[in-house]
């Protein structure tokens, strides 16, 4: 049973996506509603297709042999389920889909400060999937999204400059997008919202966009270092002539560390939004999650070593990195606590997006401290680079980054399109995902202490079973995933209409119309609460 | 229907990674079970009873906030100091350690030994010997891994890596490539068995048709012209190799270096990388690209045995390299 | 607008921030690179044109300041000075880049550059040859992709001129303006870590 309230009185108003048609209307638009909604699109093609991999991956496994398709395909398969999913909806999805859409309202703005580098991103990373998906049909990539020299850059006969590029040119997407964030919230709040007033999820985009901004740009000279290699045959990275492999990874994994916690800080962000408001209570330690965001932005730039134990790295390095892996982790732990705490004596609803941060809580939790087994010295030593290393990032990227992403669009989906969604199929999905979710990745665990290496296509007989199990929990997954995409169709023309707060949140995007007209507020608004000012809530109607 | 659950424990290091996985995991299970506990029990006893219920705010507490930040990272420390004993452990072989070396290749493993038996993704070891593995890559990054052990170590071109264990318990143990390495990454498996010493004893007696790696060390020397300059016993163009091993070399630059393994290797590879003092550059022709790891690893052996003036030649000798206090191929201390 | 002018020079400067992160990936793995082969890189230094260099350098810093006058001139709703000293501008980034024609030539027609196939030849060394690939290769990255960031700084200036002309800017609204001085400063900064870096170190003497 929804809490969600139904309005009968609202009639359709001039709003953003009605304001105008056609499709001139929707491609040059500056609105970032609209960009929003474009990069809603086109992150879900992009994930269904790095699904499809997975799907492919994970019948091939379902036997020990290779007998599906043969080892170059099968590298194939994980190579760009990998690229695509990290590079092209994992790093996109929040900033630019909920962060596009809600930080503007959220601070009281119009919108972003710079609206046509906004579209801009857009088309940029339009540029970048399409590398990216050219990659794909002429052949393939087989490096791994890691592309790890001297096989990317002398060895791998596939389309690893295509591929590259893609994820260059995607990269100034991301860029632009935490720029355009960054100048936001630095200069655009309405009055009176000061930075202590600010929802937590702006706090966490604006964390993830210093990220972005310091972060990408290192991956991108990486990325174009290994392009110009393969192109000239100079051999920067080819240890014949001197070139040192090692270098490749240490600049590869300066990005693509802090880049989790660009995949993972947005999530976190909704999860406040989502706690708070199922919890109809102010967020328990406001400041120490705000400044955690920060914390984990800054000490995850500190740690990229980790991924490196193993490499022959130096034991004062290896030293170092484990034990600010260590420190890493305690910011996250103190938002998990937070989040807790908050629904202390709150009065808790269990509408999906509560069930997707409730799901959230848990398996963040677990993939978190599965991180620490790999952070140790000792351990990591011996599950590097097999199936355990899968199943954490999975637990804290799945389990956590894409739950949140699916809490978060059933919240807001009441704002962003003015309907509600059917919840009893919500609900039903929400478990689905939770079910097969841990069906799938659970046994990974097991399956890494026991020995599996990753990115292998046949493995040895007696690890099929677990292989088995995790098979038959992707497919629950994948239901659970296909479902949301029907009903959220469905309900854009059938859902029952929403009223401007059918949650009864706090928070500025909630007080102007579903959907939001083109220049989000009527008036600018003038803020005097604190954020989550639940206590502060008169006896509310809706609208 | 096979369902294994726990890998094998068979090396002397095995059961401390196993303590310390075991003590990360019941921390897991714990943090975890409180977090969803409290998320279960909170949700259950403070659920929305009426619409329009408003719980009072609880801005928060200084005291939790640092007890949960201090206690965990507390917690975290224990799991960095304990690992961090393992992985020093781990990285330095005792000196009475047999050697082995492992050359990795797109996409198979080639095992040689210093008695000149060599294998093809099996590695035969006896039991209670520390072993020294040198791992050296052909061509990409590859990754030696023994689950069994719980050892693994990236095999990186272009340099030596080494890692070593202890075999404790007879068996057949998987050995994986943990790096994917190209197509036929998967295949890149094999077996390590682990002997009684008798076993071990008889099965190297087997041994390598072409003699020692000392031996065949010996015969590149003269089949790829070394001799011509580097004569044993006097001067010629190029430095003395006898007793060279081990010993500190000063070069032109005034640096002095350790002449190991990797020295002489890019001694052979990259002549002109470091000069010894009082020769001079461009005299020594490279090798690259006309020796094998595997060969290298030859020369090096048995540049390694050229102990100094006094002991006899090796190939006087009935195919054991003369490393000083240890038998290399029953692992027996003299 | 204030807050409009705000917002964009803190745009620029969270953008230079970010070409700051790509150029120090550059300059970090060559720093790696001469750490490990320091002769290597002390050989290349000789075929490195400091007259060149300090030319270039000194066409920079006096486009920075028609660059900075014109910024000046823009704020003082001067139109016709500022229209002046954008031209200048270009016209020192232009012979900047024909300064760096020519120089790239010297490194062709000596045969060292590695990047097609035949114009490499390091036989006068052949000791250091195989790293000082790897150095010549930085070198012609590191000066490439600031000799790319100088084209389209005088693209932008271009577009900055037009504009002028077009009467866009006054005392007022001038944004554009310092946004892209802002930008041509920056290109000027990276010149002058990649001089002495590349140019200076181990050649000093050929300049006095």
């Amino acid at each position: 049973m929804s809490t969600a309230l139904q309005d009968p009185r609202v009639v359709e108003t001039p709003n953003y996506l009605n304001q105008e048609y056609g499709w001139r209307s929707w491609l040059f638009t500056k609105d970032h509603k609209r960009i929003a909604v474009l990069y809603i699109i086109s992150i879900t093609v992009m994930f269904f297709i790095g699904g499809i991999f997975a799907s492919l991956i994970r019948v091939e496994l379902l036997t020990p042999q290779g007998d599906l398709v043969n080892s170059d395909t099968y590298n194939k398969f994980f190579t760009m389920h990998g690229i695509v999913m990290v590079f092209f909806f994992l790093i996109p999805s929040i900033p630019a889909t909920l962060g596009n859409f809600f930080v503007p309202m959220m601070i009281g703005a119009k919108d972003l400060a710079f609206p046509r580098i906004n579209l801009l991103s857009w088309y940029i990373y339009i540029g970048g999937a399409a590398f990216a998906l050219a990659a794909i049909v002429l052949g393939g990539v087989d490096t791994g999204w890691t592309f790890y020299t001297p096989f990317s850059s002398t060895y791998s006969n596939t389309f690893v400059i295509t591929a590259a590029v893609g994820v260059f040119i995607a990269g100034f997407s991301s860029i632009l997008t935490g720029l355009n964030f960054i100048v936001t919230v630095h200069k655009m709040r309405a009055p009176g919202m000061t930075w202590g007033r600010l929802p937590l999820f702006v706090w966490a985009n604006y964390a993830t966009s210093l990220i972005q901004v310091l972060g990408t740009p290192v991956v991108a000279i990486t990325l174009a270092l290994v392009g110009l290699e393969r192109a000239f045959h100079i051999g920067i990275f080819d240890p014949a002539i001197g070139g040192d492999p090692i270098l490749f990874q240490h600049m590869f994994w300066f990005y693509s560390h802090p880049a989790v916690y660009i995949m993972i800080l947005p999530g976190m962000g909704v999860i406040s939004e989502l706690v708070t408001c199922f919890s109809r209570k102010g967020i328990f330690g406001y400041s120490f999650i705000a400044g955690s965001s920060l914390g984990i932005a800054i000490i995850g730039f500190l740690v990229w070593g980790h991924h490196m134990f193993v490499t022959g790295m130096s034991m004062y390095a290896s030293l170092y990195f484990s034990l600010l892996t260590m420190l890493v982790a305690v910011p996250s732990a103190i938002k998990v606590f937070n989040w807790t705490a908050t629904m202390f004596r709150g009065s808790i609803s269990f509408d999906t997006p509560m069930l997707y941060a409730f799901g959230f809580i848990g398996l963040f939790t677990i993939g978190g401290l599965t991180g620490l087994f790999l952070g140790t010295l000792g351990v990591d030593v011996h599950v590097t680079d097999t199936y355990f290393v899968v199943a954490h990032f999975h637990y804290v990227m799945v389990g956590g980054m894409v739950l949140a992403y699916l809490g978060g669009m059933h919240y807001w989906w009441p704002k962003m399109t003015g309907r509600l969604y059917p919840e009893g199929w919500a609900k039903f999905s929400a478990l689905l995902v939770f079910a097969g979710f841990n069906l799938t990745f659970f046994p990974q665990f097991i399956l890494g202490y026991l020995g599996q290496p990753r990115r292998y296509h046949a493995y040895s007989p007696e690890f099929q079973v677990l292989n088995v199990m995790s098979t038959a929990g992707a497919s629950v997954l994948g239901l659970g995933y296909i479902i949301p995409l029907i009903y959220f169709l469905w309900s854009m023309k059938y859902g029952p209409k929403a009223g401007n707060n059918p949650w009864r949140a706090t928070g500025l995007e909630w007080q102007t119309s579903s959907p939001p007209p083109t220049y989000n507020f009527e008036t600018t608004p003038i803020v005097t609460e604190e954020a989550y000012a639940y206590h502060d809530q008169k006896e509310t109607h809706v609208g | 229907m096979q369902l294994p659950l726990f890998p094998e424990a068979a090396s002397a290091i095995a059961s401390s990674v196993d303590y310390l996985y075991f003590y990360l995991t019941a921390v897991t299970i714990v943090m975890t079970a409180l977090i969803f506990a409290a998320v279960f029990f909170f949700a259950l006893k403070y659920r929305r009873r009426s619409e329009h219920e408003i719980p009072p705010p609880i801005h928060g507490s200084l005291k939790l906030e640092i007890a949960w930040s201090v206690i965990p990272f507390l917690v975290m420390l224990t799991f960095f100091w304990w690992g961090a004993q393992i992985f020093f452990a781990n990285a330095s072989p005792p000196p009475d350690a047999m050697d082995i070396y492992a050359v990795g290749k797109q996409w198979m493993w080639k095992i040689q030994y210093p008695g000149g038996q060599r294998e093809i993704n099996e590695l035969h070891v006896p039991i209670n010997q520390p072993i020294k593995v040198t791992l050296a890559s052909e061509d990409v990054i590859h990754s030696f891994f023994i689950p069994a052990f719980r050892v693994k170590h990236d095999v990186v071109p272009g340099r030596y890596d080494i890692m070593w264990f202890t075999a404790t318990k007879p068996g057949r143990y998987h050995l994986f490539c943990a790096e994917y390495c190209g197509t036929e990454h998967s295949g890149m498996v094999g077996w390590v068995t682990v002997m009684t010493q008798n076993d071990y004893e008889n099965w190297l007696a087997g041994g390598g048709s072409e003699g020692t790696m000392a031996q065949q060390g010996e015969r590149l020397f003269g089949q790829l012209g070394c001799a011509t300059c580097h004569q044993l016993d006097q001067q010629g163009r190029g430095p003395i190799l006898r007793g060279v091993y081990g010993s500190r070399i000063q070069l032109q630059s005034g640096q002095t270096v350790l002449a190991d393994d990797a020295f002489i290797r890019e001694s052979i590879l990259n002549p002109n990388a470091r000069v010894v003092a009082g020769y001079r550059p461009d005299v020594m022709p490279t090798f690259q690209g006309q020796i094998t790891e595997e060969q290298l690893l030859q020369l090096i052996v048995y540049i390694k045995s050229l102990a100094i003036q006094g002991a006899p030649p090796v190939s006087q000798q009935t195919g054991v390299a003369a490393t000083p206090n240890q038998n290399p191929n029953t692992g027996e201390k003299k | 607008m204030a807050q409009q002018f705000d917002s964009a020079t803190l745009g620029m400067w969270v953008f230079l921030l970010t070409e700051i992160m790509f150029f120090g990936g550059m300059f970090g793995a060559y720093t790696v690179y001469r750490g490990l082969y320091p002769e290597a890189f002390a050989s290349t230094s000789q075929y490195m044109n400091p007259l060149f260099g300090a030319m270039n350098t000194a066409v920079l810093i006096v486009s920075s300041l028609t660059m900075a006058l014109g910024v000046r001139a823009a704020r003082l709703g001067e139109q016709k000075a500022l229209q002046l000293f954008l031209i200048f501008t270009m016209i020192f980034g232009l012979a900047f880049l024909v300064i760096k024609a020519f120089e790239y030539h010297e490194h062709w027609v000596d045969m060292k550059v590695p990047l097609f196939g035949g114009h490499w030849d390091y036989s006068e060394a052949p000791q250091f040859a195989r790293q000082a690939q790897i150095l010549f290769c930085f070198y012609f990255f590191m000066t490439g992709f600031h000799a790319l960031h100088m084209v389209v700084g005088v693209g932008i200036m271009t577009t900055i001129f037009f504009m002028a002309r077009r009467g866009m800017f006054s005392k007022d609204y001038f944004t554009p303006v310092e946004v892209s001085g802002l930008y041509w400063h920056f290109v000027d900064i990276v010149w002058i870590f990649l001089f002495p870096l590349l140019y200076l170190i181990g050649n000093a003497r050929k300049l006095v």
